[in-house]
């Protein structure tokens, strides 16, 4: 009872994998992009030292850190449309539950970097007679940006697994498609087993660039 | 060295205390340096000094006093009767510590800044100075600490050495008022240090206006025009370096120099 591969069939759906790939990848960029905007300004925020401010955005950091993402893209696509009382189309409520749970990550990173830098150079920078902005611009966000980049293309990798789970509301990246070409094919074992090889095609380059790029900062 | 008169005062500081929630680190102190003096201040660790010293270019902001340099003066605490002297802030402080140079323990260097670079920084970040012009002034700077040759070196491929002399570079790039040194000489291997003390010297020699923290007695001895001795936070004796440091007066001067007699001893090189 040996089982019959067939791979043809993939084959012969390249349009709709392309475009599921497609979405994948659109998804991964734009979450990422729009949570490394979030992360830069809240980051830069929470080195004000005023509770006011820094508060509510531990509040939101810890909430999206601390809450499964899958609940997280479950609740924009259904609980947040009754909240605002208005229809949230899908591609939004899940890709605004991505970015948001990125730009939690990118906060911690970015305020990680900044804080990481020596308290020496804060008060060389200082001695000098640098102004807050002349010393960030010049003097702690090069050496913070450099550290920050590992984290944050890790971070990325992971974003870009992530998006698999858009399956659940039914926006039509790669996994959502693979399952659309199982019901047509019945043939899971190599649709799967295809969606799997693909992401890994994406992955493992990625993930060998960060280890080296780490590697490169770790000097 | 005896009063010439207000105007010849650099830095006056009047009943300055610095607390850290409970912890006093700086309890009363006062001082007058006066231009192109050398103040060496003394005491045992954890006596405040470094905190004294971070308090004259604002690094601290001080509980109380009164602080003046050159022709500026800030009330501490209370709120001062005076408006032009409530504590600078933003651009205005940034302004205050431009014309003080300070050189740290860990020479805090930049790492990702050349030697040249380094000295350049203030001048172009800070004064806006052209690229070209500051170039200039670091390459003398640095011609004049010894370091012509190193100029494209980053600190990690310099000894500490070199690296405290950069960082000394770095501070007279900004024509200071007033130069702050905190033990600059303490995280240096011994034989690094001589060459160190050297450009301290050099910089007193042309009239230099200096607050000196250190624990190398000669040096006091030698190149100190006034010397301060601290013990918790406070001003326990000072006057004419010979005289503190050969003769103190104070019980707690005497026990603090009892462990350097033998370098306070030894004949003027
Ligand atoms: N940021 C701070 N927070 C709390 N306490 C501090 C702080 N900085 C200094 N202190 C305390 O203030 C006192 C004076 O410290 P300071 O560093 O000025 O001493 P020092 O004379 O420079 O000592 P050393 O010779 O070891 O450098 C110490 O008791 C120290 O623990
Ligand atoms: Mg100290």
């Amino acid at each position: 009872m040996a089982y019959k591969w067939d791979f043809g069939l993939i084959f012969s759906y390249a349009n709709f994998w392309a475009k599921g790939l497609g979405i994948t990848l659109a998804y991964s960029v734009g979450t990422v992009l729009g949570g490394l905007i979030i992360g830069v300004i809240c980051g830069m925020l929470l080195l004000y030292k005023r509770k006011w401010l820094t508060l509510p955005i531990h509040f939101y950091v810890e909430l999206f850190r601390c809450t499964p993402l899958l609940v997280q893209i479950v609740w924009f696509y259904y609980a947040l449309p009754i909240v605002l009382s208005v229809e949230l189309p899908a591609w939004l409520a899940a890709g605004l539950g991505l970015t948001l749970y990125m730009g939690a990550f990118a906060t911690e990173i970015f305020r990680g970097g900044i804080i990481s830098i020596d308290k020496g150079q804060w008060q060389a920078a200082r001695a000098l007679g640098m102004t807050n902005g002349e010393m960030m611009r010049n003097i702690i966000l090069p050496q913070a940006i450099k550290r920050m980049v590992p984290p944050f293309v890790n971070q990325s990798i992971i974003q870009l697994k992530n998006t698999s789970l858009l399956y659940v509301v039914a926006v039509p990246d790669l996994m959502y498609t693979g399952s659309i070409v199982v019901s047509d094919t019945f043939r899971p074992l190599e649709v799967y087993t295809s969606v799997a090889a693909m992401y890994f095609a994406i992955l493992y380059p990625l993930t060998l660039w960060a280890k080296r790029m780490e590697a490169k900062v770790d000097q | 060295m005896t009063s010439n008169g207000a105007a010849d005062v650099m830095v006056r500081v009047e009943g300055l205390r610095k607390s850290y929630g409970t912890v006093e680190a700086v309890r009363g102190v006062s001082l007058d340096v006066h231009r192109g003096q050398v103040v060496v201040v003394i005491g045992p660790s954890g006596c405040g000094k470094s905190t004294f010293l971070r308090c004259i270019n604002l690094l601290e902001t001080p509980s109380a006093g009164t602080l003046r340099v050159g022709d500026r003066t800030i009330d501490f605490g209370t709120p001062p009767a005076d408006k032009g002297h409530a504590m600078p802030r933003g651009r205005d402080l940034a302004r205050f510590r431009a014309r003080i140079g300070m050189v740290f323990q860990q020479f805090d260097l930049f790492p990702h800044m050349t030697a040249l670079g380094n000295v350049m920084s203030g001048p172009v970040i800070v004064k806006k100075v052209r690229e070209a012009e500051a170039e200039t002034i670091a390459r003398n700077l640095l011609a004049k600490v010894g370091l012509a040759n190193f100029t494209a070196r980053f600190p990690r491929e310099l000894s500490g050495g070199q690296q405290q002399r950069v960082a000394i570079a770095r501070a007279m790039a900004m024509e200071p008022e007033l130069m702050l040194f905190d033990e600059v000489t303490s995280a240096l291997d011994p034989e690094l240090v001589g060459e160190v003390l050297d450009v301290m010297k050099e910089l007193a020699l042309e009239g230099t206006t200096m607050i000196v923290v250190t624990h190398e007695m000669a040096f006091a001895r030698d190149v100190a025009d006034h010397v301060v001795v601290m013990d918790q936070g406070q001003v326990v004796e000072q006057g004419v370096a010979a005289e503190v440091l050969l003769q103190p007066k104070n019980a707690r001067t005497v026990s603090f120099l009892s462990r350097f007699h033998s370098t306070i001893g030894e004949r003027k090189a």
